[in-house]
């Protein structure tokens, strides 16, 4: 039976993993992450869940210790934030290049200097590029789900990568709010039972995993992992549906979530926890008259570009928000991202939230005004003090 | 929607304050969130936690500014702290103290919680205590809810204690 709690989302995440019967877990605690690894080793230690907790020193040899986990064929979880993130960096392309199914959470922590422990997504912006599927949640219930979603996403054949789900330090992983269960009997059937027939221990049959990758091979190889990730778009489509009709949720179509886009002339693309509060000032905004829309990237990595240009194909004003800054542009990593595939909008990107600045009602309105009048490619830094 | 801001000190346990008051208007059937105030914790000083309630999903998730009820664990935060920072005009406050307090253009209410808390509890822990008579003097959540959270946030009998210290607070600040 599904039961509803009060919980935090590194709760959530620690109960999806569980839900999910994970083999093997490793992790290495950081703040805003620790509560989800005490979870799970509590539930390891209760004995509600039959995994292995792989204590290390580090968050680099808490992924290497996962790396090896999962080619033994295991179903694998690992958590972290930040630094821990960044530490991570050389290995996660090892997780990607491997091919293995290895699901994390990311609590998104701003990173140092100077010391920050509060929300923005500079951590997983910049792991962009190693080959892990990024899923950002809007909310802890939307954690909770796409932990399980990950793991038939990165599990399916013409997949087998690793995800990452991102949920903003803080904003959700410290707050509690009704995160619904799901029965753990439906989710294991949802799931399934992880069979690799690439990466596994069989002594009869042994195996040799992670060689040296030639001139003559290494291309082809980075080639696959392009292709897989083709895939995965229309896997995370897929795996969206199937557990909408399972579980009775669904986020937009598992890539992209729109919001009254199609009354609006302006829009504004977000990713994470900040879209909750662009929809409650979207709601408002309308009782006055005005229109404006919003376009959650639910998945970053695929990033969804045809997808995301069909939604935009009405719209005008196109305001992109980052948590996350490209020094040196002055422009953050989903502008960049975007820009080129939207060059007969105008198309203006806002610097908010680094370091955990709240933002406010108030700042979204300003942004869908500065939007309407701004010209194309202008970036503004919200909420900036005076110096 | 309505916003509640607690003020505390490391180890009073307003942030469980907050999340007990979620958990019981959620029992009430509506929806809620409660979550700290994002900053470092360290025991003694001064903490906020912050609650919102609501009769649909909570969507929002900026930090809370201008709260209809403040609530009060430590009399000794009065001195330090603008307690009323933004809290609605005519918005109550509920302060633990001893003393008779009444804030300029706000419905203020005192309980001495701590002498609950020592004679219900044997702990001057205030937290419960002065959940029970925040819900006395707002009808936000009704009692049987919170009694219902509490009980299920604390091991069996520290929680049914603590049931009892928060009934015991509703009903002085009813019968005032």
């Amino acid at each position: 039976m599904s039961k509803v709690k009060i919980i935090t989302g590194t709760s959530a995440a620690a109960e999806a993993a569980r839900l999910c019967d994970v083999d093997v877990i490793s992790a290495y605690p950081i703040t805003p992450q620790t509560t989800c690894v005490e979870k799970l080793a509590e539930f390891v230690a209760n004995g509600e869940l039959d995994a292995e907790f792989i204590k290390v020193e580090s968050e680099h040899s808490a992924i290497s210790a996962c790396i090896g986990a999962s080619a033994t064929g295991a179903r694998t979880f690992t958590a972290t934030s930040s630094q821990g993130l960044a530490l991570m960096h050389e290995v996660l392309f090892i997780a990607s290049g491997m091919r293995l199914p290895i699901v994390m959470m990311n609590a998104n922590r701003a990173l140092s200097a100077p010391i920050n422990i509060w929300n923005d997504q500079q951590d997983s912006i910049s792991q962009r590029d190693t080959g892990w599927i990024q899923i950002y949640a809007a909310d802890n219930q939307e954690t909770l789900d796409s932990i399980i979603q990950a793991f038939k996403i990165a599990e399916n054949e013409k997949v087998l990568l690793p995800v990452m789900v991102n949920l903003d330090g803080f904003i959700l992983t410290h707050t509690v709010e009704p995160v619904e269960l799901p029965d753990e009997e439906e989710v294991r059937d949802f799931v399934g039972i992880y069979e690799p027939k690439h990466a596994y221990l069989d002594p009869d049959r042994p195996i040799t995993q992670g060689p040296v990758g030639v001139p003559s091979c290494y291309m082809e190889s980075k080639y696959n992992v392009q292709n897989a990730m083709n895939n995965a778009e229309k896997v995370i489509m897929d795996v969206n549906e199937e557990f909408a009709k399972k579980f009775g949720r669904k986020y937009g179509n598992g890539l992209i979530e729109t919001y009254n886009i199609e009354n609006a002339e302006t829009v504004l693309v977000a990713m994470g926890s900040v879209c909750g509060t662009i929809k409650e000032v979207i709601d408002d905004l309308k009782q006055e008259g005005k229109e404006y829309g919003l376009l959650r990237i639910r998945t970053y990595r695929p990033l969804p570009i045809n997808h995301i240009r069909e939604a935009l194909k009405n719209a005008k004003n196109i305001a992109i928000l980052d948590k996350d800054i490209t020094f040196g542009m002055n422009k953050g990593a989903v502008y960049t991202d975007l820009a080129g595939f939207l060059k007969d909008k105008k198309t203006t990107n806002y610097i908010v939230g680094l370091g955990g600045r709240d933002i406010r009602q108030d700042d979204i309105k300003e942004i869908m005004k500065h939007a309407e009048k701004a010209e194309d490619g202008e970036t503004k830094w919200m909420g900036l003090k005076e110096q | 929607m309505i916003e509640i801001r607690f003020h505390g000190r490391g180890g009073q346990g307003a942030v469980t304050a907050a999340q007990i008051l979620a958990k019981a208007a959620f029992y009430d059937g509506k929806f809620s969130q409660a979550f700290p105030f994002f900053g470092v914790e360290r025991r003694g000083a001064p903490v906020m936690a912050f609650t919102r309630i609501d009769d649909k999903k909570i969507r929002l998730r900026s930090q809370i500014y201008e709260p209809d009820y403040v609530v009060v664990q430590d009399p000794t935060l009065l001195d330090t702290i603008d307690v009323t920072s933004g809290l609605k005009k005519g918005g109550k406050i509920v302060i633990n103290t001893n003393k008779d307090i009444k804030l300029e253009g706000y419905d203020t209410y005192t309980i001495d919680a701590t002498d609950v808390a020592l004679e219900v509890l044997g702990l001057p822990i205030v937290n419960t205590v002065i959940l029970g008579a925040f819900t006395g003097v707002t009808g936000e959540v009704t009692i049987d809810s919170l009694k219902k959270a509490i009980m299920d946030t604390f091991p069996k009998k520290l929680g049914e204690k603590n049931a009892k210290a928060a009934e015991v607070a509703y009903n002085m600040i009813k019968e005032e």
